[in-house]
């Protein structure tokens, strides 16, 4: 994995002091977003969120982060392969409980980042983590406010704390999660220090 | 609720959660899509909803309200569409049982590539088990069902 | 092997008038061959030998139709392994029909099917082709003599100069067509003697034929068990104890009732039924029904534990399967080379999940399944319900797989069917879901075999010990007979008759006969799933041991084995043995005899991210007289395809008694994108015709891990295959 130099972190910075969406504080140390990151970082590299933000091709499935079964690629757009697009077993809601374990969740628009926007989440150590979620370039040409919509409201986020039967939902509640965005956007959106990747597990 | 399958219109009343699947073999009597593992792990139960391919066996019929299912009965009136052509000449089925959903993931597959690679025909058709070990022959069955397509 | 009770059911009138029904618009009129049948002349058996067979009724093989249509029917049932095509071929080697005009029915349930080398009516055993090679050929022979002679009386000539081509007898300028000649044919007396064609003369018999059942099969039409649907029919589920020998204790109906579509919730000696409207009604109800069970006598099994006991016993002396020479002397002269092998439970886990229909009536019952063993299944139900055999017609559909599942010593699921049906009036359908199918028993025996050898100061194997520690499969069932001094054959074919054991001159086969209350069956390939591995593995081992290349160890250990040898080296030849493999890949090999055909693979592979990938099989298949080679090649993809599921994937394991997998999610099988190349090459032979559709399986597991072993050094023993 490429690192990322800091004239990106400093810009996704800047970006972020500039867009700050109204009626935050603009005066939350820095030192509080930096620990409200802890918080983002532990909801993005849970399962139920990065097992589709990969590197590769090939989405993961389940706790234990497995290769997802079926031979599954991202496809062009991201919303799989021609032929068989995630939309053949994933639905726009989760199956009924009658369902039972072990069946396919769903939720509207369920795909993986493009292949232009990967928005790689796994494996990333923080500071990583932070600048790709930043970089346009690579979150989709998304500003901190959008970003801020994006995991506030868009249904496939929100899936991950309504997950279906037998799946963990992401460790941290939802609102504590929002709360913590805008607590870090509001300390300027700073990243932290470069260091070590959490997890090896990059396929 | 109203089901269009196979250009067909009919009105069932059955429970909001019953799948696709046991709507079309137990209440329409359409048996061709076939279960095999009722959790979207083996493909057997595949239709064509507004031309994509959907597991029946985990979409509720209620979600295909006002859609076109096309199941293996309707892919062509006289078993002759392209695929369902280059599987006679290439001789794929043998217990035949997971056969109609291959063949209509390979429909969808030529509707979404014209002209898939190996590795295409892999991405599309790994959903789909077959017991039997067909796997060779599909492979060459939807290379040779591209070519009838073309013509 | 003994029958099971033999009561020979005869086929019903009623159900032989069922079957005479306007097909296509015309008549058809079934031949009559009448009784008493005369003795017949077999072409290819040596006469005197034995008593002659009698000819066969010709009426209950074959019907020819005023619209020319000519229906075959299957004493065997169909079930992937292409015999709906390979048997009509063999009736129209000597009938000279139109192919185009050919239909395939399965035979109803009667005497008159039972198989020519097992007394009830089955398919199993790769022997449905090579059995009946003489009898549906005498069926197409019987015919043609009688519509000629049909011809020659209208026409006032003499037979012999007649001729018959694609469905029209011939003489001069007059033809008739066989549909024409049909209903006068069935007038003459059958025939005393028919000569059938020399194999040189066969026109159709080794020519690669494409399948009847394909129309069908690719547009839905069809029909399987699961398909079946009768007025009025409801469906059935079970709810099934999580441990087997479990009883149920009590149980509360009212959550179940309450489901919309539930119309009957009751116990049946399996566990409770749930009856309702349809599938979805009836799962539902089952999910919803509280049950307490008895878990019985089973409910501390552990595999983990049990594999264990296994291997402990594997080090004492067990019963003897095969001996020759002095074993234990020859290994106490030498340090011997000592392995252990495992293998798990396996379920068959066919792509249509177990059903059966039942309807009740006035005169009996008629089943719909789709089974391998109707004369089983028969008797079974006939005592459940106080009939005789006769009063239960079974209606064979398509098979959506059997790989051995559906022929089950004790019906268990027909008999499940039968037990529900009971408690109804209606006609009633019982689905087990896949759950029920990986849980439900009747597996490939969980195996150890602890192998010990030695070889002379040349390098040869001079000492081979195989003790096998694993269920016997018929014990218990009609079929304990086959048991001889201790032995079930099935737990130790493949390894007791190996050729490659046999040849060492200090052999020994044990056997250690357990019974953990697992119930077991025949799984593609029975013994030799297991044997296979545990033997090739071996003999790999004992090839790099002895410093030599692995084909060389194996030609001169096969001196004896021409046959196995040729197979072998034509497998190796194919592959490139001896060149370098592809950057990154290893190859091994693997041969093995099951079921009258020899097999042998080169299987291609690498290793990735820790996991084992093949990419190529080169395959050489020894089946004598091959009836169908596109059928026998179909066959060897599928036992390659078959086995490499279990070589990669297959494993069940129990805990606390409970089976863990349940689904395809954690009983994982091959998919298309693992699918290596396959390359089958068919040994132009004219032995005695060999079995197809298992002998494909027992070589790719070891021919995989020997590849792994050449490209990684790691020797892995136990199935599935990890690696390190």
């Amino acid at each position: 994995m490429k690192r990322i130099g800091n004239p990106w972190v400093l810009a996704g910075m800047l970006a972020g002091i500039v867009l700050l969406p109204k009626g935050v504080d603009s005066q939350t140390p820095r030192t509080a977003a930096l620990a409200a990151f802890d918080t983002i970082q532990t909801v993005l590299q849970h399962p139920r969120c990065q097992n589709c933000h990969i590197p590769g091709n090939a989405p993961l499935q389940l706790d234990a982060g497995l290769v997802h079964t079926q031979n599954v690629q991202r496809g062009p757009a991201g919303k799989g392969a021609p032929g068989l697009p995630c939309s053949t077993c994933h639905g726009v809601t989760n199956p009924p409980a009658s369902y039972g374990p072990n069946t396919p969740p769903g939720a509207p628009n369920w795909s993986l980042p493009s292949p232009e926007h990967k928005m790689v989440f796994i494996g990333l150590s923080k500071a990583d983590l932070c600048a790709t979620i930043k970089d346009p370039k690579r979150n989709g040409n998304r500003n901190l406010a959008a970003l801020l919509e994006h995991v506030s409201h868009d249904k496939l986020v929100l899936w991950g704390w309504d997950p279906g039967v037998g799946r963990a939902p992401v460790s941290v509640p939802h609102d504590a999660f929002v709360a913590s965005f805008k607590t870090w956007m509001a300390g300027g959106a700073p990243c932290p220090a470069g260091g070590e990747a959490k997890s090896a597990r990059l396929r | 609720m109203k089901l269009s399958v196979n250009g067909k219109e009919h009105d069932v009343s059955v429970s909001d959660d019953m799948p696709l699947l046991w709507v079309l073999r137990d209440v329409l009597g359409l048996t061709g899509t076939k279960f095999g593992c009722g959790m979207a792990q083996c493909g057997a139960c595949t239709v064509l909803v507004d031309g994509q391919p959907v597991r029946s066996c985990v979409r509720p019929a209620a979600a295909v309200e006002g859609r076109a299912v096309t199941t293996i009965e309707g892919l062509s009136l006289q078993g002759d569409h392209p695929v369902q052509r280059a599987w006679a000449e290439v001789d794929v089925v043998q217990c035949g049982y997971c056969q109609s959903g291959q063949i209509l993931a390979a429909a969808a597959l030529l509707q979404a590539k014209p002209k898939p690679s190996d590795a295409d025909v892999d991405a599309a058709l790994s959903g789909n088990l077959c017991r039997c070990g067909t796997y060779q022959r599909i492979r060459s069955a939807v290379h040779r069902a591209a070519e009838l397509m073309e013509g | 092997m003994t029958p099971p009770q033999d009561s020979q059911p005869e086929l019903s009138r009623r159900s032989f008038l069922k079957r005479s029904a306007v097909v296509g618009g015309s008549l058809v009129v079934g031949f009559f061959v009448p009784a008493p049948l005369r003795r017949f002349a077999f072409a290819q058996e040596p006469p005197g030998a034995a008593a002659a067979p009698a000819l066969p009724p010709v009426n209950a093989f074959l019907r020819i139709g005023g619209d020319e249509s000519v229906t075959v029917l299957l004493a065997h049932s169909e079930m992937g392994q292409g015999i709906w095509t390979t048997l009509p071929m063999m009736v129209n080697e000597e009938l000279d029909a139109d192919w185009s005009r050919f239909r395939v029915e399965h035979a109803p349930a009667a005497t008159v099917y039972h198989s020519p080398v097992f007394p009830i009516q089955m398919t199993g055993g790769s022997t449905s082709t090579w059995s009946e090679l003489d009898r549906y050929r005498q069926v197409g022979a019987v015919a043609r003599t009688l519509l000629v002679a049909a011809a020659a009386a209208q026409w006032g000539v003499a037979p012999a100069d007649c001729r018959t081509e694609k469905g029209w007898v011939l003489h001069g300028d007059r033809k008739a067509s066989y549909g024409s000649l049909a209903a006068a044919a069935a007038q003459l007396p059958a025939p005393d003697h028919v000569e059938l064609k020399a194999p040189e003369n066969w026109q159709v018999i080794g020519k690669p034929t494409r399948r009847l059942d394909t129309p069908e099969k690719i547009t839905g039409r069809a029909q399987f068990g699961l398909d079946v649907q009768l007025p009025g029919m409801l469906t059935a589920v079970v709810a099934h104890a999580r441990t087997f020998g479990a009883k149920v204790r009590s149980f509360d109906p009212a959550a179940a009732q309450a489901v919309p579509g539930v119309r009957k919730v009751f116990a049946v000696p399996t566990g409770v039924a749930v009856v309702a409207d349809h599938f979805w009604a009836a799962k539902k109800g089952r999910d919803a029904l509280q049950v307490e069970w008895d878990p019985g006598p089973h409910a501390g099994l552990d595999t983990a534990i049990l594999r264990e006991s296994y291997r402990a016993q594997a080090k004492s002396a067990g019963a003897k399967a095969a001996a020759g020479g002095d074993v234990e002397k020859a290994l106490s002269g030498a340090v011997p080379l000592v392995a252990e092998y495992s293998v798990p439970y396996l379920a068959h886990a066919p792509m249509e999940p177990l059903n059966c229909t039942v309807r009740r009536g006035a005169e009996g019952v008629e089943l719909w399944t789709g089974t391998q063993f109707q004369t089983v299944d028969q008797q079974r139900v006939a005592a459940i319900f106080g009939l005789k055999p006769e009063q239960v017609e079974i209606h064979t559909t398509f098979l959506g797989g059997g790989f051995g599942r559906r022929a089950n010593l004790v019906s268990d699921f027909v008999v499940e069917a039968a037990h529900v049906a009971k408690n109804l009036d209606q006609p009633v359908k019982l689905v087990w879901t896949r759950d029920d199918d990986i849980r439900g028993g009747y597996y490939r025996p969980m195996a150890v075999h602890r192998l010990e050898g030695a070889l002379d100061a040349q390098g040869a194997p001079v000492a081979w010990r195989q003790r096998i520690v694993s269920q016997s499969i018929v014990a218990g069932s009609p079929f304990a007979a086959m048991i001889k001094d201790g032995i079930d054959p099935t737990a130790v074919e493949g390894a007791s008759d190996s050729q490659y054991v046999t040849a060492i001159p200090h052999h020994r086969v044990e056997l250690h006969t357990v019974d953990p209350g697992i119930p077991v069956l025949w799984w593609r390939s029975v013994g030799s799933s297991h044997t296979a591995f545990a033997v090739e593995s071996f003999v790999d081992e004992l090839a790099h041991a002895a410093k030599r290349d692995p084909l060389e160890f194996r030609r001169a250990l096969l001196a004896k084995a021409p046959r196995m040898r040729a197979v072998l080296e034509l497998a190796a030849e194919k592959a490139g043995w001896g060149s370098a493999p592809p950057a990154g890949r290893g190859r091994g090999l693997a041969v093995h005899e099951s079921f009258g055909s020899i097999v042998a693979h080169v299987a291609e592979v690498s290793v990735d991210g820790g996991h084992v990938r093949v990419h190529r099989v080169v395959c050489a298949i020894d089946c004598g007289v091959c009836v169908n080679p596109l059928g026998v090649r179909a066959q060897m993809e599928s036992g390659v395809v078959y086995g490499l599921s279990a070589a990669l994937y297959g494993e069940l394991t129990m805990k606390e008694g409970r089976v863990v997998e349940s689904n395809f999610h954690d009983y994982r099988i091959l998919r298309l994108h693992e699918m290596p190349q396959v390359e089958v090459h068919i040994v132009s032979s004219r032995e005695k015709s060999g079995g197809a559709g298992e002998p494909g399986t027992p070589p790719i597991a070891p021919a995989v891990a020997n590849a792994v072993f050449a490209l990684t050094g790691q020797r892995l023993r136990e199935l599935p295959l990890r690696l390190a």
